[in-house]
């Protein structure tokens, strides 16, 4: 095995693992936020995917154009997936949680499947084809931008909770939100913009991915998987926390398919993920 | 001029009434001192001021407006602030961050909000430790970062919890007298106090919680002298 493939692998991983990264920074915004696992996470990419294919299908607009309106659409996904349920049991037990986001993401795939069926589908010739070559390793163009676009959703994800004032006023919410509302920060109103970014951030993820993915009912389903590897080994609730974990379990994914066989490459990520609730169950940055 | 008015409040918790029918009044720019013993109904009093804990009857008026019922955030936005006697500091943030979230209620600019805040972290004597973690700070030093955030809201009513509660005997003064320098800025502070001395020193009026019931309300001189207050609580002042 030449040096060649081995950085043909960690650029793959590290492409991958943003993707990962910003899928899972949704996850664990929302978990930090309100203390709900949001196990739609995965359907709500596939519905990202699929706002790109029908935008494209139906209006020929490239997913590279139709990212913002995906983006919106999955904010908007988000306030009502909040308004309509997450309001609701925000007070209830986990397992009633975990049930009605379970439920929320049956609900969404069969719908799905009823509506769209469970054919692949993909989207023929995008703006974004073809590969460029630098030295000895091969980049899929549409791999590099969507996991360039991914990185820089992420540094502005990153910027926007830190740096801004209803950044700030999410952080204040996620860590004590009755202090916050005594702060006049309205909580109601920070979950639903928690769920609107948080969705926002798939979309773009999505979006980007439909260039160059299969897209049907079943997609997200890995993905959200990993997400949830990232989001335990970043630690719950923490941001910065998703990004060494997605670049981990992407170069992990790539490196363990090469080194040792690819047809176990979800075996390694959930090594991983067993590692890390047996020996640092707060993960990497977590707080809980 | 009354800026709060209480009528009648009333709370139970199963069996137990946390407050029952406590009515009092509060004059603009003045300190309110609350005392009584363990479980009087002293936080919950504040809880149900603030909408933190929904009250079963009574009336809360806010200035002219009647607040009974609000959400805390929109109690807060109105300028009632407050502080918590379980401190409840924004750990993971930096004292200033904490500070600027306040800030930002009144003012939306980041760079004004900031500019407000290091001018209140000014106030309560902290300037030196507004980029620790609040997390970093000691029990003394998360008080001032309370009663900071607090301030940021620009409050016109400040309920403070047991400021002097659970820190040491030297850090008591610099706190009571930071209470003093909190009065003179005009805005008007109710204060529940378990260290009877500081709440003569610093009220106007005092009033008085015995297991939910307001059993006195007047000047400090006369509270101390009121033979259910003694029997139920002053029992154990020193100067009494």
């Amino acid at each position: 095995m030449t040096s060649e493939i081995i950085l043909q692998a960690i650029v793959t991983g590290l492409m991958m693992g943003l993707i990962y990264a910003l899928i899972a920074a949704g996850l664990s915004l929302i978990f930090g936020l309100m203390e709900i696992v949001n196990f739609a996470h995965g359907e709500h990419l596939m519905l990202s995917m699929f706002s790109s294919f029908w935008l494209w299908s139906l209006f020929g607009l490239d997913p590279l154009f139709s990212i913002p309106i995906t983006i919106l659409l999955l904010a908007f996904c988000g306030v009502i997936t909040h308004y309509f349920l997450i309001r609701y049991i925000l007070k209830a037990k986990m397992l009633i949680q975990i049930c009605a986001t379970f439920g929320l993401s049956i609900f969404i795939r069969s719908i799905a499947q009823l509506l769209w069926t469970p054919d692949f589908r993909n989207v023929d010739k995008p703006l974004l084809e073809g590969r460029i070559e630098l030295g000895s390793v091969f980049i899929g163009q549409p791999q590099l931008y969507a996991s360039l676009v991914c990185l820089v959703a992420f540094v502005g994800l990153y910027l926007f909770v830190t740096k801004t004032e209803t950044g700030l006023a999410l952080q204040a919410t996620a860590q004590d939100r009755h202090a916050a509302e005594v702060l006049g920060i309205p909580s109601n109103k920070m979950f639903a913009i928690g769920w609107a970014i948080g969705l926002g951030c798939v979309g773009v993820a999505g979006g980007m991915m439909a260039n160059y993915f299969f897209i049907f009912t079943d997609v997200g389903i890995n993905f959200a998987l990993f997400a949830f590897v990232a989001v335990a080994l970043g630690g719950f609730g923490s941001i910065i926390g998703c990004l060494y974990a997605g670049i981990i379990i992407g170069l992990v994914e790539s490196l363990g398919g090469l080194l040792i066989d690819p047809s176990f490459k979800l075996l390694y990520v959930f090594v991983i993920y067993l590692l890390v609730v047996i020996y640092k169950p707060q993960g990497l940055f977590g707080r809980y | 001029m009354k800026i709060l008015s209480v009528e009648n409040l009333s709370r139970s918790f199963g069996g137990i009434k946390a407050n029952d029918n406590v009515s009092f009044s509060v004059e603009q720019g003045s300190i309110l001192g609350i005392i009584g013993p363990n479980g009087a109904g002293k936080s919950t009093l504040f809880d149900l001021i603030t909408g933190y804990t929904k009250a079963e009857s009574g009336k809360v008026q806010f200035f002219d407006k009647n607040i009974f019922g609000l959400s805390p955030d929109k109690i807060s936005n109105l300028g009632v602030g407050r502080t918590f006697q379980k401190l409840k500091p924004f750990a993971d943030q930096t004292l200033l961050e904490n500070v600027m979230i306040g800030a930002f209620v009144k003012e939306k600019n980041v760079k004004k909000a900031r500019d407000n805040a290091l001018e209140i972290i000014n106030f309560v004597d902290l300037i030196e430790k507004r980029h620790h973690f609040a997390k970093e700070l000691s029990t003394g030093q998360r008080k001032r970062l309370e009663m900071a955030r607090a301030m940021a809201i620009e409050p016109k009513l400040l309920l403070m919890d047991e400021v002097t509660g659970g820190v040491d005997q030297k850090t008591i003064p610099g706190l009571v007298e930071l209470i003093k320098k909190m009065k003179k800025t005009g805005v008007t502070i109710i204060t529940i106090e378990h260290n009877i001395n500081i709440i003569m020193e610093i009220s106007d009026n005092v009033l008085a919680l015995d297991q939910g019931k307001s059993i006195a309300f007047g000047p400090p001189r006369e509270i101390q002298k009121n033979k259910q207050v003694i029997d139920s609580y002053l029992g154990t002042f020193d100067a009494a």
